[in-house]
């Protein structure tokens, strides 16, 4: 086994609180020069970004897995990635339909825009990416599923947007891969206090939306390479393969 | 006031939780966060939310509310309801806005 240095949530320029420096290229140079072995692109209810990310990351030995950050009916966000580029469009177009159709206010929301590798903008994005789309926890797992993709609730400790906060707790019988918590708190801490959880791996992430702070959490994923399928072992502690969160 | 008086005066549907009609209700709460009434509902009130999921039964069990108000026409997931049964907590149903439901309740308690 070996030992692979992963932030898995970060925002782009395409989610309206990404900052402007957050594009692609800029994301794949950091991850670079802070070491990290593998990032996934998230944005808010968006994967287009994913695979611009991904084809960037090739060329600079970084394993990119693309996903999205989800908001749900109950307006927890929540992690999905994909396997590859056909599920990953599939879900894009689940996206469009579920996507409430609310035009973007850029003053108060900030951009939503879709760069090249040269950090060239080649589209906007009219409608508001950060509302709840029209599916409910249940739905988005199954949908997530039915591409083979890994679904995980994010920060589900923070007092917004989560799922603790819009549940006040984690249904015991919640369908996920495993789930993110924030930075603010250790995972033995949590485990404590929700120890019916233990069963479930949990990932640590910057949720970066400015450049300087892609990187500064991270979580380690132990798995005998980088690559999707054994992504999807480490994000279910399945055969040996788990994740090693860092933060005491 | 109890959970039937509520339902007859507004006009409520039921939608669950037969058995809690006698429920007596003190007061009310609405908020969609259940992490929030988890922390503020206090024991037989009525609360007022657009939140379905089955979560809202354990909130509404643990705290001992009287009845759950869903508003706009909204149905709760299948399982939520059959907790609703089982616990003898009522679920009704509006096509009100929280804000209007809210307010007819409360000019009803006061």
């Amino acid at each position: 086994m070996q030992s692979f240095k992963a932030d898995l949530h970060l925002h782009t320029v395409l989610s309206p609180c990404g900052d402007l420096e957050m594009s692609p290229t800029n994301i794949i140079a950091k991850a670079k020069e802070k070491g990290l072995d593998c990032i996934a692109i998230t944005d808010h209810n968006s994967t287009l970004h994913a695979k611009l990310a991904k084809e960037l990351g090739k060329e600079n030995g970084i394993f990119v897995v693309m996903g999205a950050e989800v908001t749900s009916k109950e307006e927890a966000h929540c992690l999905c990635f994909f396997p590859d580029e056909k599920s990953l469009d599939e879900f894009q177009i689940w996206l469009d339909d579920k996507l409430m159709k609310i035009p973007l206010d850029e003053d108060k929301f900030g951009y939503q825009l879709v760069v090249n590798r040269e950090e060239e903008i080649i589209d906007q994005k009219e409608f508001l990416l950060i509302n709840a789309i029209d599916a409910d926890l249940d739905e988005i797992y199954d949908k997530v599923h039915s591409l083979d993709g890994l679904f995980v609730p994010a920060h589900i400790n923070k007092g917004a947007n989560s799922l603790i906060s819009q549940l006040g707790f984690v249904p015991p019988d919640i369908k996920a891969d495993a789930f993110e918590i924030s930075r603010h708190v250790s995972k033995t801490n949590f485990i404590k206090k929700n120890a019916y959880l233990k069963k479930f791996q949990f990932i640590q992430d910057s949720d970066s939306h400015y450049i300087d702070s892609v990187g500064e959490v991270y979580c380690n994923l132990i798995m005998e390479e980088l690559s999707f399928d054994e992504f999807r072992l480490a994000i279910r502690g399945q055969e040996g393969r788990y994740i090693e969160t860092i933060i005491e | 006031m109890t959970v039937r008086e509520l339902k007859d005066k507004l006009n409520l549907r039921l939608v669950s939780g037969e058995e809690g009609l006698d429920n007596v209700i003190d007061g009310g709460y609405t908020s969609d966060l259940l992490s929030d009434v988890m922390g503020n509902a206090e024991m037989g009130q009525c609360w007022i939310t657009l939140q379905t999921h089955k979560n809202i039964m354990a909130i509404a069990s643990l705290k001992d509310l009287a009845c759950i108000v869903l508003v706009k026409d909204l149905e709760p997931n299948s399982d939520t309801i059959d907790q609703s049964n089982e616990e003898g907590i009522p679920i009704l149903s509006t096509s009100k806005e929280a804000f209007e439901i809210t307010g007819e309740i409360f000019a009803l308690l006061k």
